[in-house]
């Protein structure tokens, strides 16, 4: 099973999981920007984060055979602080990286005048960069909020087929494949969605247009949730082949929107086999016959 | 600044704003609950200065941005039932029942409670109905509560 994650934080995580996720048949994946779970007070403190994304955390998932491509936005949380919403002049630098293939995680939080306001700015930044958007849907009031959603984006003119409304649910789904846009799920251990509810979505709904991600943060989460799904798609009667729609070419089908995905194996792990150590280094493992350019383990 | 500064009503209304936000920004998670609770009391000792009013809401609203359910807990005090607008106190109290923190620590909640949020309870009940998982005893509480009768010192919305 080849698995794209097209939403997950592995800033938050640790290198067990990304040799898990190898482990597991994950090669690519997509990391949207979010907030830390600590607010941010600077516009400092998200510049670092994006070059933190477009930087060591794709070297990094590099050492364990996974591409790793992000998406950059003001989350709507911090949308909500002014001192924060000065980060939207810097976002077009960023927007320009190769290794940017989305604009995400954007949408609501509370649904307030300034989230509505930050959301309109990044389907506008959309647009103008023609690159898709991963939005948010909230927590709270998520109904209402998806409608609302669903309204800014008509009202933006951008292609629905650009856009992803992700974390959906039983309650959600049908208003969002009606107007066109992809339809995420967060598979999570016991909240948003899990497996057996997801095969239930695929079962009455079909394949198309559907992202499977594990949304793995610094919360209770598990980015083999993917696999899971995966697993529970063949228990219930799907192919391998509706397995391999949904959890690999769907996402490559939307993020090559942008022109700049890239899913090729890494050097290195062209065959696909397991990763080994190099000389027992933590992280530049996998890459034969390199020689090491980071620090090694304990030099952090 | 003292406690007993902080919470003096003669004092200069620009200092203890200017206090508050300043012990807050300076503080650590406990420091910032302590700094909640301060402005509950003050709020419980009579009316609040406009600026001390306005810099407490700037303050609940970044407690209640926060994944820590003890600061959003602290958030939803005395001073939250008094002064919060209707849209954020709706979301706090929501936010609440997501992290499964009792609502009888909320200020004001059966006075306060009013139709948009059982609409707001009732939506996430079909959620989580149509998921399969529980509906928390709290999610239920919000379903049908009594019509509340609008307060003017508050704004409608934020």
């Amino acid at each position: 099973m080849r698995i794209f994650d097209p939403h997950i934080h592995m800033t938050s995580r640790t290198t067990d999981d990304y040799e898990a996720m190898y482990a597991a048949g994950v090669r690519a994946i997509v990391e949207p920007a979010f907030w830390l779970g600590q607010p941010r007070t600077g516009v400092s403190s998200f510049v670092d984060y994006f070059d933190a994304l477009t930087g060591w955390e794709r070297f990094r998932a590099s050492q364990f055979g996974i591409r790793h491509h992000c998406a950059i936005a003001l989350n709507p949380k911090e949308a909500n602080d002014p001192r924060c919403r000065e980060v939207l002049a810097e976002l077009p630098r960023f927007l320009r990286r190769d290794s940017v293939v989305a604009i995400g995680e954007t949408g609501y939080d509370s649904m307030t005048p300034e989230e509505d306001e930050v959301l309109e700015t990044h389907l506008a930044l959309a647009i103008e960069h023609r690159l898709p958007v991963i939005v948010h849907t909230p927590h709270r009031d998520k109904k209402h909020g998806t409608r609302r959603t669903l309204e800014v984006i008509a009202h933006s003119g951008i292609a629905p087929e650009l856009v992803v409304l992700d974390h959906l649910n039983e309650v959600t789904i049908e208003m969002v494949r009606d107007r066109g846009c992809w339809m995420g799920f967060s598979i999570y251990p016991d909240t948003k969605m899990d497996p057996g509810r997801m095969v239930a979505l695929l079962q009455r709904y079909g394949p198309e247009r559907i992202l499977v991600d594990s949304a793995a943060d610094w919360g209770r989460s598990d980015p083999l949730l993917t696999l899971r799904t995966g697993e529970a798609m063949l228990d219930a009667g799907f192919t391998a082949d509706d397995v391999d729609l949904v959890l690999w070419r769907n996402p490559v089908s939307f993020f090559a929107q942008s022109g700049r995905l890239d899913v090729t194996p890494l050097p290195g792990f062209e065959l696909g086999g397991d990763a080994r150590l190099f000389e027992g280094n933590s992280i530049l493992r996998g890459v034969s016959a390199a020689e090491p350019t980071v620090a090694t383990e304990g030099v952090r | 600044m003292t406690d007993a500064d902080l919470l003096d009503p003669a004092a200069s209304a620009v200092v203890v704003a200017d206090g508050l936000a300043s012990r807050y920004r300076d503080g650590d998670t406990e420091t910032r609950i302590a700094v909640l609770g301060l402005l509950d009391r003050r709020a419980a000792d009579g009316p609040t200065p406009d600026v001390v009013r306005d810099t407490g809401i700037r303050l609940l609203r970044d407690a209640l941005r926060t994944n820590d359910p003890r600061l959003v807990a602290a958030a939803m005090g005395g001073f939250a039932g008094r002064y919060l607008g209707d849209h954020d106190w709706r979301h706090g109290v929501v936010k609440l029942v997501f992290m499964g923190v009792p609502l009888d620590g909320v200020a004001r909640l059966d006075e306060r409670a009013d139709a948009e949020l059982a609409r707001m309870a009732a939506d996430l009940a079909e959620e989580r109905e149509a998921a399969g998982r529980p509906v928390p005893e709290d999610l239920r509480r919000l379903l049908a509560p009594a019509p509340a009768p609008t307060d003017p010192a508050r704004p409608e919305g934020r």
